[in-house]
């Protein structure tokens, strides 16, 4: 398969990512939105790794996991912690914030 | 059609309809397993182009660990609740416009440009390579990733804790 191959698939799969946070109403299904999306940027990273026969993607896409874990393990303590105090992950009633 | 080009139309068509799945299943924990088995796809992916290593990695920390903590997550939440957790959606053509249009965005890129390279010889131990390229050029980036993790693990504690 060429290049492209992989580049089609790993835009379609940040596509729906991106539909995933744009839609889901609770903040968990926000954060799995978002784990899709940088799924599909490691696709990128690594297919390119391939085909220009340069390690550095490959070691790009290892840190982007290690990151990840780091956001999911902070995003979901932080929903855990918003849901103690509002009692809702829903995205639309958080806006403690909002001027 | 060579088995690699098989194993990837069957890679791509998995990891999409598990990627949809995802975002479209009302009930939230289904929606973790789907993203297990897209991660999983996406390790068989990394199979494909010759990044065995990677594909351990992304079963252990993504398959295994994310998906894990994910799942601790829905059920303290759901305990406490007391419900399971249905989730609506909403601004589903607004947002499915959105996404069709980075696509077509991304995609018309790739067609004005169409990358045609043919991929060079893979090296015979990448994940020796891979090592050594930690260890190397990149050393100062793997100490600092060392901290992130270590700062993230005392933010999510400090964050979870409880008052008393």
């Amino acid at each position: 398969m060429g290049l492209g191959a992989y580049l089609v698939l790993a835009a379609l799969v940040f596509a729906i990512g991106l539909f995933g946070v744009l839609t889901r109403r609770n903040a968990v299904g926000i954060l799995l939105g978002i784990e899709l999306m940088l799924n599909a940027v490691n696709i990128n990273l690594v297919a390119f790794a391939r085909f220009s026969g340069d390690p550095a993607g490959v070691v790009f896409a290892l840190f982007t996991i290690a990151v990840t874990v780091a956001e999911v393990a902070v995003g979901l303590a932080i929903v855990i912690v918003i849901f103690r105090v509002r009692r809702t992950v829903e995205a639309d009633h958080l806006d403690l914030l909002r001027g | 059609m060579t088995l690699e080009t098989v194993a990837f139309w069957a890679l791509a068509a998995v990891l999409v309809a598990a990627s949809l799945a995802v975002v479209l299943t009302p009930n939230l924990f289904h929606a973790v397993l789907w993203l297990a088995a897209a991660l999983v796809a996406t390790g068989g992916v990394f199979l494909l182009l010759r990044a065995p290593f990677l594909f351990g990695v992304q079963l252990l920390l993504y398959a295994g660990g994310v998906v894990t903590i994910v799942v601790f997550a829905i059920m303290l939440t759901e305990r406490l609740v007391g419900e399971s957790l249905r989730q609506t959606s909403r601004h589903l053509v607004n947002g499915a416009i959105v996404a069709a249009a980075v696509f077509v965005g991304v995609v018309g890129f790739l067609v004005q440009a169409p990358p045609s390279v043919s991929p060079p010889d893979a090296p015979a131990d990448l994940t020796a390579v891979l090592g050594q390229a930690l260890v190397g050029p990149w050393a100062v980036v793997l100490e600092l990733l060392g901290v992130l993790l270590v700062t993230a693990l005392l933010g999510a504690i400090y964050f979870a804790r409880t008052e008393d």
